[in-house]
């Protein structure tokens, strides 16, 4: 088994002559929980959309655990276990929420194309389903139907679905957006936890919580890798203080994106 | 030979003239409004029928006819605007199946209006004083009056394209085309813009029409007849392009023209075949874009499925004893009209299935139930097979079918989808229409009648609730199985349901096959049960009738179309049996139930239910 889970090569997206994603080569540790920062606008979700196939490359090819994934349809994608969740929460509106998790753990387990219900199959889907909402929180809205929930919490449900595939790799982008303070501790001390045994890519722009998670960051302007390290050596680089952290470099650490 | 085709493409010219006039206007229509009109072909024939009826009564001569014919255009474009005004204003937010049902009530009206003003009688108008004769071309005759109609498409195009680039309404229609909120945004005024486009599109169909009056006899069928060939040109075009629409005018024109030479029996499919092709490779036409936001299924806001509530439960036990134990006291017509309702309530269903959780718009369910009927019916005449055989065919035919015109139909959406699926049946209409050695064309198959053992309409009567009931029963169970839950999770967030490795495509491909699969059981009994099976089976108001069923009982609960179905074959019935003009009343039915009750007869149950006992089940 190799060291690296993922890697890119040249990936390039260019919408309409504009390059959104330019010439990127990423690689991704397997085991790691690897961030992945820059300003807004920098192409950091369109990655995602590249990586996960929701999005065809320019140029450029993808690896994922030893095969050639860009030519893959993002339905093939999940189900090899590279799962991303989304920036703009997206949850199924009109299932309730634990219905929501369920949808994820039937389609795990190969459910999808099942056109018969099994009482004891669903009711299992059911007891791992509660688990999970209870992991992140929101076990006591179970029943409510999703798209009633706040902002904050559809995030922790799409996590939880996320989870509820048991990924290889995770792709989370901006997980903690729009989450109260308690919330957010919450969901670090969850991505730490479910993070052994998998690998975890991850789009912020809390600082402190790709300081308090992160093994590995790669910064990204304007479409290009700008810089690569650990926090420290990352926070400390002029470049990357001048293109993200601008002026207020001082405040490492603190910047919390709106 | 050469100048024959010659003439042959003149003529079809001349017919993709008058196509165009329709079609321009309803695709300005759509642009602005977003609305697909159905009723666009019942202004087309109200235009030929107030020529009719001003130039007859004009003094003879120039003045008279074209003053007619004018007049009736602008008369029309006046009924467009109380349409306009009276009804489509405050559906402009509706999904569109809602809409497009509305404005077949509006079909209806017209058509029974017509009936009662002008009689069921052709009418034949005068020649175009002036453009009498014909001319000769390569020692050919051809007439006068169609070398002016061909001058009239482009003529009106010019127009058009001055109007909508060199006048201020014209820059601010095009704004709207382009961006509805937009213009609510300069502080235009919407609602006399809408409806000024109205009145614009009313009158091309007008004119359109009353261009019609020395070409062909004026008769009550020509608002269907035009409208779905409109449509075609529409959206081969591309909707809300104008340039498109006159593109594919021509090309339906000459389709037209020489298919007649080439394939005289499939000139109906041809057409068709032509757009279904264009969809496929350009899913939304040949100039057309695609639109803003993807639009969402015919559900609108739905809540999630629960489990029946013990008072529902309780009530669908009694609606089942009553069904099992009453009929051996009905008489025979009662009979006919409950194994019907049976048959009609898994047609709804598997609509249903389809449209609330599947989130997929149909405008031609009817393909799937005709298909199992003709193949049931034509199993029976040619294989003289026993009617067990053909009651197992029927859904095999309609679900491989299903198949392969779902693996088209189910990667569009909202309305092309539904225009999508309005070919297929028109295609699977006109096989049956025009395909006269095997299918009997017009006059249909008959002498399908059940085998001795179930000749007893009683016996026949509980052989179809069985079957029937146990198939909704069914579907049911599959929406609360897995399946159900990935189907719904697609309709609800397609890009998260790939995301968790569902492959949306496969799960609206299997849902639409099964639903045809349904619709064809249903169809296979319907045959039996009418000892013929004739074109309207799978043709456009049948399925009007399972959108009406569906609509009626409610999209969003999972009773609603068994309570529709119901509802609706008995009021059918009952105004087929005491109305004289059951279409007038039909239709102001359907613009009443979308005005006043889009969300059906089990929604607003539900909803009262609700009020009083807390969230309930479906
Ligand atoms: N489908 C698209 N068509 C055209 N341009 C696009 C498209 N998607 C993204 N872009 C552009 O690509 C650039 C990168 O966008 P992206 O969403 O990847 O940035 P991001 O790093 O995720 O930013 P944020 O922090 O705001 O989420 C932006 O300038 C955006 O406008
Ligand atoms: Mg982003």
């Amino acid at each position: 088994m190799s060291d690296t889970i993922l890697e890119t090569e040249g990936l390039t997206k260019e919408f309409r002559g504009f390059v959104a994603v330019s010439d990127v080569d990423l690689r991704v540790r397997r085991g790691t929980i690897h961030g992945l920062i820059g300003p807004n606008g920098a192409g950091k979700t369109t990655c995602f959309n590249l990586l996960t196939k929701f999005l065809q490359p320019t140029r450029g090819t993808i690896r994922y655990d030893g095969r050639d994934i860009t030519g893959k349809k993002p339905a093939e994608v999940a189900r090899l276990g590279l799962v991303r969740s989304f920036q703009i929460s997206a949850v199924f509106p009109h299932l309730t929420v634990l219905e929501n998790v369920r949808v994820a753990l039937q389609r795990q387990r190969g459910g999808s194309f099942d056109f018969w219900r099994s009482e004891t199959l669903l009711r299992q889907y059911d007891d791992r389903a509660m688990a999970l909402l209870e992991d992140v929180g929101i076990a006591p809205y179970a029943h409510l139907q999703a798209g009633e929930l706040p902002y904050g919490r559809k995030r922790a449900l799409e996590i939880a679905t996320t989870l509820a595939l048991d990924p290889v790799m995770m792709l989370l982008d901006e997980p903690t957006a729009g989450m109260a303070h308690e919330d957010v501790d919450r969901i670090v001390a969850l991505v730490k936890r479910v993070s052994a045994g998998r690998t975890v890519l991850l789009v912020e722009h809390n600082l402190r919580v790709v300081a308090g998670l992160c093994d590995t960051i790669t910064v990204l302007t304007r479409g290009r890798v700008l810089a690569e390290g650990d926090y420290a050596s990352v926070s400390r680089n002029p470049e990357v203080i001048a293109a993200y952290l601008g002026t207020e470099a001082d405040k490492v650490g603190v910047p919390q994106h709106v | 030979m050469a100048e024959n085709l010659l003439l042959q493409a003149l003529s079809g010219l001349a017919s993709a003239s008058s196509l165009f006039l329709v079609a321009a206007g309803l695709t300005v229509i759509f642009g602005v409004t977003r609305i697909v009109n159905f009723a666009h072909g019942s202004l087309y024939m109200l235009g030929a029928y107030l020529a009719w009826t001003l130039v007859t009564a004009l003094p003879r001569g120039p003045l008279g006819f074209w003053g007619g014919v004018l007049g009736a255009a602008l008369l029309v474009g006046l009924i467009g605007v109380l349409v306009e005004v009276l009804l489509l204003r405050r559906i402009y937010r509706a999904p569109e199946l809602f809409q497009l049902l509305a404005t077949f009530g509006v079909v209806l009206i017209v058509q029974d209006l017509a009936l009662l003003v002008w009689g069921p009688q052709d009418l034949l108008g005068p020649r175009a004083p002036g453009l009498r004769g014909s001319v000769e071309i390569l020692g050919l005759r051809f007439p006068l009056y169609d070398l002016f109609l061909i001058a009239v498409g482009p003529a009106v195009l010019g127009l058009l394209l001055l109007l909508f680039h060199r006048t201020r309404w014209g820059t601010l229609v095009r704004a709207a085309t382009q961006d509805r909120e937009m213009v609510g945004a300069l502080g235009v005024n919407q609602r006399l813009l809408f409806t000024s486009v109205f009145f614009l599109g009313a009158c091309l169909a007008g004119l359109g029409g009353a261009l019609q009056l020395p070409r062909e006899s004026v008769n009550l069928h020509m608002d269907l007849a035009i409208i779905v060939e409109a449509f075609v040109v529409v959206v081969v075009g591309g909707l809300g392009s104008l340039v498109g629409a006159f593109l594919a005018a021509l090309l339906i024109g000459e389709l037209h023209a020489f298919g007649i030479l080439v394939f005289p029996r499939i000139t109906l499919v041809l057409v068709f075949l032509v757009m279904a092709v264009v969809l496929v490779l350009r899913p939304h036409g040949l100039l057309g874009r695609p639109p803003e936001a993807p639009p969402a299924g015919a559900g609108g806001a739905e809540p999630p499925l629960r489990p029946a509530p013990p008072a529902l439960r309780r009530l669908g036990a009694a609606a089942l004893a009553a069904a099992v134990l009453l009929p051996p006291f009905a008489d025979a017509y009662a009979l006919s009209v409950l194994t019907e309702m049976a048959i009609f309530v898994l047609f709804a269903a598997s609509l249903h299935f389809i449209m609330g959780p599947g989130g997929m718009a149909s405008f031609g369910h009817a393909a799937y139930f005709g298909l199992g009927a003709y193949a049931a019916a034509l199993l029976a005449k040619w294989a003289a097979a026993p009617m067990a055989a053909g009651l197992l065919l029927a859904p095999f035919a309609a679900g491989l079918f299903g198949l392969l015109f779902g693996w088209f139909c189910v990667r569009l959406s909202g309305v092309y989808a539904a225009m999508l699926t309005l070919a297929f049946a028109q295609i699977a209409w006109s096989v049956a229409f025009q395909w006269v050695e095997v299918t009997g064309g017009d006059n249909g198959i008959l002498g399908v009648w059940p085998d001795a053992w179930a000749a007893d309409p009683l016996a026949y009567y509980y052989l179809t609730l069985a079957f029937c009931l146990g198939a909704t029963l069914l579907l049911r169970r599959v929406l609360h199985a897995p399946f159900g839950y990935a189907l719904r999770a697609q309709r609800d967030s397609p890009l998260r349901a790939e995301a968790l490795g569902v492959d949306a495509f496969q799960v609206r491909w299997l849902a639409f096959s099964l639903a045809a699969l349904a619709a064809g059981i249903a169809g296979g009994f319907f045959a039996y049960a009418k000892g013929s099976v004739f074109p309207t089976a799978l043709s456009i108001p049948r399925s009007v009738d399972a959108l009406l069923m569906v609509l009626l009982g409610g999209v969003r609960t999972l009773s609603g179309p068994i309570v529709g179905a119901i509802a609706f074959t008995g009021l059918q019935e009952q105004l087929m049996r005491l109305v004289e003009l059951w279409r007038l009343a039909l239709g102001a039915v359907i613009v009443a139930l979308v005005l006043f009750f889009p969300q059906g007869l089990a929604g607003a149950a539900r909803a009262a239910y609700e009020r009083r006992h807390g969230p309930a089940g479906a």
